[in-house]
């Protein structure tokens, strides 16, 4: 599946995620730079799952630290 | 001389945090803000002695005769005279300990005793005892999901499930709390093939708010998935025979496995899982937190068993607890506190506090009042929220709710809440 339009539809679901307003790049991290809690991971994995109609399982978040890493990771599981 | 007398309400102070960068270094920001909430004056919420303990529902803590309105001592059976009794005898008859694990040397008679309870009570086939709770949950999650298989649990679930969950080697795939909706749609999701287990509550402790299990077990079995539901907090107290919240929504029948605890209305402490598969007694052999650990004394499972069969039989008790229960609810309600439910679910009763700073002036305002509630705070909370947990017991009587609420209303004013 294409990276650029996996990119550009979670660049639009992350907004109302993105309350600091930070600049997000592929090295953004969410614990680190947008500093997100459990609830909002949970529910920001949510709209993402809703989306592209995959399950993101608590394993595979555990290996998604930055914006880049997850936005590879969607695009690997919806080609599956 | 006279500085070296301690006074009760003033804790040691803690030692000074030391610079270098070692292992502990992470728990550094956590150190601090215990240290701060000390420095300001306040009891430390977390490190009560109960100096004596008078009965189920008082006891005396920091010199000060106390209301216990923070134990999960539901149905009040920790000095009934039957159950002290069969702990007494076993004691002497059996000894302290087994000194082994259920699998080699350490299941005696008792234990093989208090399974036969369980399976009365609960009306099924198997009963396996764990010397926890915790571990009961450790054991049968991590062992039943194995590699390539899918948990879909509640969010607000909890810890001795997540670590279930973190134990094994299952994809692990939470849903927002009893969001049946969100539910199905990771059911849904699943690939075709994978062995699917949905993990519920059926009282979730925090809030003391109870899960809708009929629909979700529907929507859990329309999927092909098996259903593992924790009643740690409903046991003795909710359902015609009190077995829980399936029980008391007619679903028991469709949860292949109840988890519990003797540690709350049994009033002692083990945990169990109960089930109807006929293939669950190999769990016995391959379930490593049943296996590779110590059995519970003999003592307590008498006392376990003892009271487990007197809970079959306690509708009267039931009955006022749920009085207590509504009348608390109402009560504090009526006096302008903000609680976890609209109305009584449970008898866990959460009160929530603006934040942790006036949650433990709350706390410690009612301790000088004589009144034990529980201070829970994030993590183990969800949402980040400061509560202050009030859990009632058959043995309160109707006086003492209504001195709880006047101590409520004292504290509440003092500290502005209310």
């Amino acid at each position: 599946m294409d990276r650029e339009d996996t990119k550009a539809r979670i660049d639009t679901l992350i907004e109302p995620f993105n309350k600091k307003g930070v600049a997000i790049t592929d090295d953004t991290t969410f614990a680190g730079d947008l500093e997100w809690d459990s609830l909002t991971v949970m529910d920001f994995v949510a709209a993402i799952e809703d989306e592209f109609d995959i399950i993101i399982s608590m394993n595979q978040q555990a290996e998604i630290e930055t914006y880049g890493q997850l936005i590879d990771a969607v695009t690997k599981l919806r080609g599956e | 001389m006279s500085e070296s007398i301690s006074t009760p309400d003033k804790p040691e102070p803690l030692p000074e945090v030391e610079d270098a960068k070692d292992l502990f270094s992470k728990f550094d920001p956590l150190i601090k803000q215990r240290q701060d909430l000390l420095d300001s004056g306040l009891e430390d919420p977390f490190g009560l002695v109960m100096e004596r303990v008078l009965s189920p529902v008082t006891a005396v803590c920091n010199g000060r005769e106390t209301i216990l309105l923070g134990t999960y001592n539901y149905m009040g059976m920790t000095f009934d005279p039957e159950v002290i009794e069969a702990g007494k005898s076993a004691l002497e008859n059996y000894g302290s300990g087994t000194t082994g694990s259920r699998v080699l040397n350490g299941t005696y008679v008792g234990h093989k005793d208090v399974e036969d309870a369980l399976c009365e009570f609960y009306g099924m086939d198997h009963a396996m005892v764990f010397s926890t709770g915790y571990q009961a949950n450790l054991g049968i999650i991590s062992t039943i999901a194995g590699k390539g298989d899918y948990i879909v649990l509640d969010i607000d679930s909890h810890a001795s499930i997540w670590d279930g969950c973190a134990m094994g080697n299952a994809e692990v795939v939470p849903f927002k709390h009893n969001d049946l909706e969100a539910m199905e749609k990771r059911l849904k999701r699943i690939p075709e093939g994978a062995g699917k287990l949905v993990v519920l509550e059926g009282v979730y402790s925090m809030l003391g708010d109870i899960a809708p299990l009929k629909e979700m077990i529907a929507i859990a079995k329309s999927h092909g998935a098996m259903v593992l539901v924790d009643e740690a907090h409903s046991m003795g107290f909710i359902g015609p025979n009190g077995r829980g919240v399936a029980e008391d929504q007619g679903v028991l029948d469709d949860v292949d496995f109840v988890i519990g605890t003797f540690s709350k209305s049994v009033g002692t402490v083990g945990g169990f899982c109960v089930s109807n598969h006929p293939k669950f007694e190999i769990m016995r052999l391959v379930c490593r937190p049943y296996v590779f650990t110590a059995s519970l004394p003999p003592s307590v499972v008498a006392t376990a068993a003892t009271s487990i069969r007197k809970l079959m039989d306690a509708g009267d008790k039931r009955e006022h607890l749920w009085e207590n229960s509504k009348r608390l609810h109402k009560g504090l309600r009526d006096l302008g506190f903000e609680l976890g439910t609209e109305e009584p679910q449970s008898a866990i009763i959460a009160v929530i506090m603006p934040d942790l700073e006036r949650g433990a002036g709350m706390w410690e305002a009612l301790l000088k009042e004589g009144l034990y509630v529980n201070l829970a705070r994030p993590p183990a909370t969800p949402a980040g929220m400061t509560l202050l947990r009030c859990s009632l017991c058959a043995e309160h009587s109707e006086e003492q709710v209504g001195q709880i609420l006047t101590m409520f209303e004292a504290a509440g004013k003092a500290v502005g809440i209310i």
